[in-house]
């Protein structure tokens, strides 16, 4: 089939558009087929999504699967993926189901739940598979309205301020790299993706408004994207939005945003900045450098003070990006390949970490850590899948969190030695600040009144929590499974990045002589 | 001769024709009770005009010695005038006839401001133009007050008919300027007076005088100010209109004064343009945020959304014409959706504006809840919904004609603007259980916004087409 992509893109989408328009009534049984056809498309979607990564051949760094049509104002619907994206495509199929059985017990307008999900699941597919720039930034940006409903209407307390600073926070960082597109529409005169990838954008420095911009138009460029993607990662300072949003979210809603959402600013950089804008890539190089060591060491100091347990991974969250982009900006193979491997496993312990939150919100309705406290005693299935995680998200070997840590600070030591001291120190922040949660709310006597009621996980539950577990083990015991299919795309990318700085560096001086 | 001159105005002759006609036949039977079956007569005759236009309309005719241009730019704008035209009066006739504000003068005057709307983008010549735009205006003027015992809608007008007055005053200096300067009314003669280079400074002066009463006709900051009291106080139907037809009209015919008659001095207008445009993308965005009343509110949108297209038209390219024309296409498709909405808010048969009052809206009526949602959105420029396109569109026209920071400015302002479509989805989704509103019963109404919402959907397959016939408009006026 040559357009299997599409058809995993718009599997949800049809599923959505069924509920929307069949589905009548608000009744329970309304709401049993809802929650039913929202399990089955997604499960279906993963199904399907299978053959994909069966088919692929990672030997070939090129993109797979493409399919192209022409659409308007000269632009084309073309999909395809390669070594970078296809693990993203796999990591949102395998959660959305995951994310879908989570939210079981919604009640309130459940209908229009699952549809902003089936949507959101449709978009961020898109993300990943668009190889055209305006597709791209279609799917980027619609992903907001989904996501701006779901915090909005199934959101929290202080909901409605999470929901629009979450919308305009994200809407203001990517609308300057529509101007950008625009730019390198007008420069290249395309916007298909692998084009612009090989298309050389001016370097030359110039000065604007008196300032000197190093790196001429690319700089300028890969700063449009970079405020989308900085906002979208979220990198330290702009990640302000995140610990609302997560805090206000539904736990399906917070899954999704940690598991996935995050995910679209580092696939963005891999996608765009590097192999677009290699010059001012390494212009801005230094900078994002220690953004990211200036992230992981500041956000996890600030998880240390949380009271409240959602906005403490939050944070843990920004801090693990932080290695991501450290990763990312090392420009090597280690710190590329952890930085991948580091947003997938990321994907799967922070969205287990808060489904972890979740179970104990669904029977207690607070999230504040004060009020837990010897839950072991009540829930020990519970006690121990959020150990696990807990380990897992600290770092420990054998779980996949280890792995993307390690490689990181691999590829990051050989690049830049003070940011990789700086951030190491961010390995001992994350261990102290996750086992102290863990500490307060598992372990001790229980001596809340409240708690003395509490029931351990259902079977439903732990049968969420089951895949995830074996992932991170799986992923941690055996990072091959990962490595082996990002290897050589990322090979590939780090020699055309090499290649074209060069260029870039020689044409530069050839300027200056 | 004049015989051909004439079967190239047949359009505008036979819809004048029927106006009378229609009046003839108001006044001798039994006036105001025939007034829905005119409502529904006129509509159906826009219709057809519209796509006899869009149909037969061949190559570029100059009728009465280039007075009058019958090209595909016209054509463009006039099928879009007739058809957002006759989707008000359809959307209108409802809500008026329940408040006895249905007069059958009221589908005559709409049909009068058409005529002149279809003059004024097929205006050769700054005579034709001024009087395609008074016949407009005036008619205008007169269906504001239409609710003559509110003081608000006699207010509206008067403002109305007042400032319109100012800037036709304005309008009427820069023309006699021009026609001193350059010895000709004709735009043929104009651009050959103003050249490409340094033109006069005294033409100049009738340059920036012209612009000056254009750009309070699509209310273009700094000449705004009737916009918000004149959409507030006119009858909600009226306001779909002004928001509408003459939008297009006006800035139809800025294109053609622009390129037709000053383009080859480009660079004299182009800064001018620009900075129109930036203040009304920010004005429009800061100013709606502080609104409760949603005819104000789209008062101020369609401020920001008239700096949009504006922006396209800054570009001074075919281009930036194309991009200027798909806008306002869109534009007027989301307005009369947006309309539909507006109109159908009431509560015990009261017209509501207030946006408070759309609390959990949602909730009761999840279909046009949805469906104010999407065009919201796309009001707001969110992709994948078509206005996304639209704004787009005007971007590359704005940045390939090396105004990227006009680019940058209208982003930004475009976030700024999404605060107050967002808040309207926030009271729809998210607030407080209130009063509620009646479900709105008119099945015509809800047609419309699911039209509307559905094309703002669906556009982005193809934008049904609209880019071809765009740009063969655009190719006809900039040369």
């Amino acid at each position: 089939m040559d357009n299997l992509l599409s058809i995993v893109t718009f599997i949800p989408a049809l599923a959505a558009l069924i509920l929307i328009v069949f589905l009548r009534g608000s009744d329970a049984a309304a709401n049993r087929n809802a929650k039913w056809l929202a399990l089955i498309a997604t499960s279906v979607t993963f199904l399907v999504s299978l053959f994909i990564l069966l088919q692929f051949d990672p030997a070939n760094t090129g993109f797979q699967f493409v399919e192209e049509r022409t659409w308007i104002m000269g632009l084309n619907y073309k999909m395809g993926v390669d070594g970078i994206s296809i693990l993203f495509v796999m990591l949102t199929t395998f959660m959305m189901p995951l994310v879908i059985a989570a939210s079981w017990d919604v009640n309130t307008r459940v209908k229009e739940y699952m549809v902003a999900f089936l949507l959101l699941e449709t978009l961020m597919l898109g993300v990943f598979m668009a190889l055209d720039l305006v597709l791209f930034y279609l799917f980027f940006e619609a992903g907001l309205i989904p996501m701006f409903l779901i915090i909005g209407i199934w959101g929290g307390k202080a909901r409605i301020y999470a929901s629009f600073k979450f919308f305009l926070y994200t809407f203001l960082g990517s609308v300057l790299m529509l101007v950008a597109m625009v730019a390198m529409y007008s420069d290249a005169g395309s916007t298909d993706i692998p084009t612009l990838m090989r298309h050389n954008f001016g370097s030359e420095t110039f000065s604007l408004l008196g300032i000197q911009v190093v790196g001429g138009l690319q700089t300028l460029l890969f700063l449009a994207f970079f405020a989308s993607f900085a906002v979208k990662m979220p990198m330290w300072p702009v990640h302000t939005w995140l610990p609302d949003a997560h805090v206000q979210a539904p736990t399906a809603g917070s899954v999704v945003l940690a598991a996935i959402l995050l995910k679209m600013g580092g696939y963005g950089f891999l996608r765009f900045s590097l192999p677009m804008f290699p010059v001012g890539s390494e212009v801005m190089t230094p900078l994002v450098l220690w953004m990211s060591a200036i992230a992981i060491v500041y956000t996890s100091l600030v998880a240390l003070v949380q009271e409240d347990m959602k906005k403490l991974i939050a944070y843990s969250s920004v801090a693990h990006m932080g290695y991501v982009t450290m990763g990312i900006f090392a420009a090597n193979q280690q710190g590329i390949d952890g930085a991948i491997f580091q947003m997938i496993s990321h994907g799967f312990i922070s969205g287990a970490l808060f489904l972890c939150v979740g179970v104990i919100y669904d029977r207690m309705h607070t999230r504040e850590i004060d009020a837990y406290g010897g839950l072991v005693n009540r829930m020990p299935a519970y006690a121990l899948i959020f150990m696990f995680f807990t380990m897992a998200n600290v770092g420990l070997p054998g779980t996949s969190g280890f792995v993307g840590e390690f490689l990181t600070l691999v590829g990051i030591f050989q690049v830049n030695t003070w940011v990789a001291l700086v951030a190491c120190s961010g390995v001992i922040l994350s261990a102290a600040y996750a086992l102290w949660l863990y500490r307060k709310v598992v372990l001790g006597d229980l001596i809340k009144e409240s708690l003395r009621s509490i029931t351990d996980m259902t079977r439903r539950e732990k049968a969420i929590f089951a895949p995830l577990v074996v992932m991170t083990l799986l992923l941690g015991v055996y990072p091959a499974l990962v490595t082996d299919i990002i290897g050589p795309s990322v090979e590939a990318l780090i020699a055309e990045y090499d290649l074209a700085r060069v260029e870039g560096t020689t044409l530069h001086m050839l300027a200056q002589n | 001769m004049i015989q051909a001159d004439l079967s190239i105005i047949l359009p505008e002759i036979l819809l004048s024709l029927y106006a009378m006609a229609a009046l003839m036949f108001g006044v001798y039977t039994t006036k105001d009770k025939v007034a829905p079956l005119l409502t529904w007569v006129t509509a159906a005759v826009f219709v057809l005009l519209a796509a006899w236009i869009g149909l037969n309309g061949e190559g570029s005719n100059v009728a009465f010695n280039g007075m009058f241009h019958d090209d595909a730019f016209a054509r463009f704008a006039k099928v879009t005038i007739l058809l957002s035209a006759a989707a008000v009066l359809l959307m209108s006739q409802d809500y008026m006839e329940r408040r006895g504000l249905l007069r059958f003068e009221y589908p005559i005057l709409v049909s009068l401001s058409v005529v002149g709307m279809m003059v004024m983008v097929s205006a050769g010549d700054l005579m034709a133009l001024y009087m395609g735009l008074e016949l407009q205006s005036l008619a205008l003027y007169v269906i504001a007050s239409l609710r003559r015992d509110s003081l608000k809608s006699t207010e509206a007008g008067l403002k109305y008919f007042i400032l319109g007055a100012l800037s036709s005053g304005l309008l009427l200096y820069g023309a006699s300027l021009v026609y001193g300067f350059a010895g000709t009314t004709l735009f043929s003669g104009i651009i050959a007076a103003a050249g490409t280079g340094d033109m006069s400074l005294g033409l100049l002066f009738g340059l920036v005088f012209v612009m000056s009463g254009l750009a309070f006709k699509v209310s273009a900051v700094p000449f705004h100010m009737w916009t918000p009291d004149v959409y507030e106080g006119s009858p909600t139907p009226v306001t779909a209109f002004f928001a509408t037809a003459p939008k297009m009209a006006a800035m139809a015919l800025f294109a053609r004064v622009l390129h037709d008659a000053f383009g080859g001095a480009t660079a004299d207008w182009q800064q001018i343009l620009a900075l129109l445009s930036v203040l009304s993308m920010f004005l429009g965005a800061i100013a709606a945020i502080g609104q409760r009343n949603i005819k104000r509110l789209m008062a101020f949108s369609s401020i920001a959304h008239m700096g949009y297209a504006l922006m396209g038209l800054a570009a001074g390219t075919v281009f930036g014409v194309q991009a200027m024309l798909v806008y306002m296409a869109i534009y007027v498709t989301m307005n009369v959706g947006t309309f539909a909405f507006i109109l159908s808010m009431e509560k015990d048969g009261q017209p509501v504006t207030d946006i408070a009052a759309l609390n959990m809206y949602a909730k009761r009526e999840p279909g046009r809840a949805l469906a104010m949602l999407i065009l919201l959105f796309s009001l707001a420029g969110v992709p994948p919904l078509v206005g996304f396109f639209g704004k787009f569109y005007v971007l590359r026209a704005a940045y390939d004609a090396g105004l990227a920071w006009l680019a940058i400015a209208g982003v930004i302002a475009s976030v700024i603007g999404a605060f107050y479509y967002l808040r309207i989805v926030y009271y729809m989704y998210f607030g407080d259980e209130g009063e509620e509103l009646d479900g709105g019963k008119s099945p015509v109404l809800w047609a419309f916004l699911m039209a509307s919402a559905g094309a703002m959907l669906f556009g982005v397959v193809n934008l049904f087409g609209i880019e071809g016939a765009a740009a063969a408009a655009a190719a006809t006026l900039v040369n």
